[in-house]
């Protein structure tokens, strides 16, 4: 039985006055990669950030069968990317000085490593048994498919080469789980599959847990092996086949995601 | 003709005293523009002309009451940006206006401008003593020190604050050692050009270096080197043509920026970069 990497009990969020994010619940087992769909302003994005540390919530959140109080020096090994990230267009930096930039330095990872060994689980330090931060950097770069671009220029890329980037300076750190928001909004058809290809070799390859937002139910039904499907509240939490075989929550999905795209365009 | 006016013991001082400065405005400076603080140093110096005031008003040594007033200054906006929203502009003008407002007021309650201010506001780094350029050199030593020290949670906190917060860096902190550090970098530079060019040491070199299209690290030798040949060329040639230096070191720092401008419109830049992706 693969052990829990994270719980979510009753969460609640409350982001501008009004309720983001209402009592939800889902679990995610070691080498998951879980979807969650949901429109826009369902509170995906509100929900990755009261995981990662930056939101206040209520309910409980749990990482490796830790609570919150105890499970701070987990959060550095924890890939997260964000939706956009913005930046000066002419940083001066190239795209392996950007993944370098997360690194972590040993001695902050003492304390969370103490931590996964406790409670057993196994780290997987595939890129630590590559040695020198160099060969690590030059590996996630491999990974993510951005050898040829490793001294370009950030601001001279694609959207779809840059998202690859911030995979793969997510990847540098090990992390024991990777959240993505979705992380293809805007980006061409073709840059989005070798986006998902780089997604799926992460997970079955590398073994490495993922949570993943996204509107693309199609690339879900594909890559995903389990589904949560939330706008506020969450609908739907389970095994991929059995979300894509129940036809009235795909109904239901495809009204109000329609009703937010609306809604945006008014 | 060169070799005569490096055996003036004045000169020699400047040159070794400016070059560390030029180094410490260049490394200081990458950050500040990159994070749009580029004004930031002029909303410090002008803070330090409300402590210099201060000084001469109290009998208190200048350089302490600048370099006190412009930390809390520096901290007290960056609380302010913090609690209040207040845009970075905004914030850098308030920091501005109330040093300078302070300097005026403390200014006409001891009677009018003295000399001392003067070699404050347009630099004298000709007329510093060998204490001050050892302290120079020992205040930019540590600067340089902390900026190494840090330069990776720097950078990753200038280029995503999200993500350096989310990897485990204490941005909070590391903000507060930031302006500090800038306080320090400013009050110290203060000599060279003065309190009202200090800005253009800090952006010139920068601006200039990051149109070169390189990364990080080549980036900032090559804005270090510009900076530090603009201190050194400027500084001859002031005494040559019987110049002001600061002026004389801001104007070549221009020139560099307006070359480079012209490399690049004439394509020059453009097509070497060209070349390097054909590579």
């Amino acid at each position: 039985m693969p052990m829990n990497v994270l719980e979510v009990s009753d969460v609640s969020i409350k982001y501008n006055g009004h309720l983001a994010v209402d009592k939800i619940n889902f679990d995610v087992k070691e080498g998951d990669l879980l979807g969650i769909v949901g429109p826009n302003g369902a509170g995906k994005t509100t929900l990755f950030k009261a995981i990662i540390g930056l939101q206040n919530h209520s309910g409980k959140i749990k990482l490796f069968g830790y609570n919150e109080a105890d499970y701070q020096p987990l959060l550095p090994l924890i890939g997260y990317v964000s939706q956009k990230v913005v930046f000066e267009p002419n940083f001066p930096a190239t795209v392996s000085e950007v993944v370098s930039m997360g690194l972590i330095p040993e001695r902050k990872l003492r304390k969370g490593a103490m931590l996964l060994k406790n409670c057993g689980y196994s780290w997987n330090l595939l890129y630590q048994k590559v040695g020198k931060d160099s060969d690590k950097v030059l590996e996630c770069l491999k990974t993510a498919g951005l050898e040829s671009l490793k001294d370009r220029r950030i601001g001279d890329l694609s959207g779809g080469e840059l998202q690859r980037v911030f995979i793969a300076k997510a990847l540098v750190k090990d992390p024991v789980l990777l959240i993505l928001d979705e992380p293809v909004t805007g980006v061409d058809a073709d840059a989005q599959n070798k986006f998902y290809n780089v997604l799926k070799k992460i997970n079955t390859e590398n073994k490495i847990t993922i949570v993943w937002s996204s509107h693309d139910l199609e690339a879900i039904s594909k890559l995903a092996n389990r589904v949560a499907c939330m706008n506020r509240k969450l609908f739907f939490h389970g095994e991929k086949e059995e979300f894509f075989s129940n036809k009235e929550l795909l109904k239901t999905y495809a009204e109000s995601a329609m009703q937010m795209h609306m809604h945006d365009h008014n | 003709m060169t070799l005569e006016i490096l055996g003036y013991s004045f000169i020699q001082k400047g040159l070794i005293a400016g070059v560390a400065i030029a180094i410490i405005c260049s490394l200081m400076g990458m950050f500040l523009v990159l994070r749009r603080y580029s004004l930031f140093g002029d909303a410090l110096s002008h803070m330090a002309f409300g402590g210099i005031s201060l000084g001469l008003f109290t009998g208190i040594y200048p350089l302490w009451t600048a370099f006190i007033v412009s930390v809390l200054g520096a901290i007290g906006i960056t609380k302010l940006r913090k609690s209040t929203k207040i845009s970075g502009d905004a914030a850098i003008a308030v920091l501005l206006v109330s040093g300078l407002g302070i300097g005026v007021l403390l200014i006409s309650a001891t009677g009018g401008f003295k000399v001392d201010l003067f070699s404050f506001l347009f630099g004298s780094i000709l007329l510093i003593s060998i204490e001050d350029m050892l302290l120079i050199l020992g205040i930019s030593s540590g600067v340089i020190v902390a900026l190494v020290v840090l330069r990776k949670q720097l950078l990753h906190l200038t280029f995503d604050e999200e993500q350096a917060k989310v990897s485990g860096i204490n941005t909070d902190k590391l903000n507060y050692v930031f302006v500090i550090l800038a306080s320090v970098t400013v009050i110290t530079s203060m000599r060279l050009v003065g309190i009202l060019l200090i800005s253009a040491l800090i952006v010139l070199p920068n601006i200039t270096a990051i149109m070169f299209g390189k990364g990080f690290k080549k980036t900032v030798m090559l804005s270090v080197s510009m900076s530090v040949i603009s201190v050194v060329s400027g500084i001859i040639l002031s005494y040559y043509l019987d110049l002001a230096p600061s002026g004389t070191i801001v104007m070549i720092s221009v020139a560099m920026l307006v070359g480079t401008l012209l490399l690049k419109y004439v394509n020059v830049l453009g097509k070497s970069q060209e070349l390097q992706k054909t590579v």
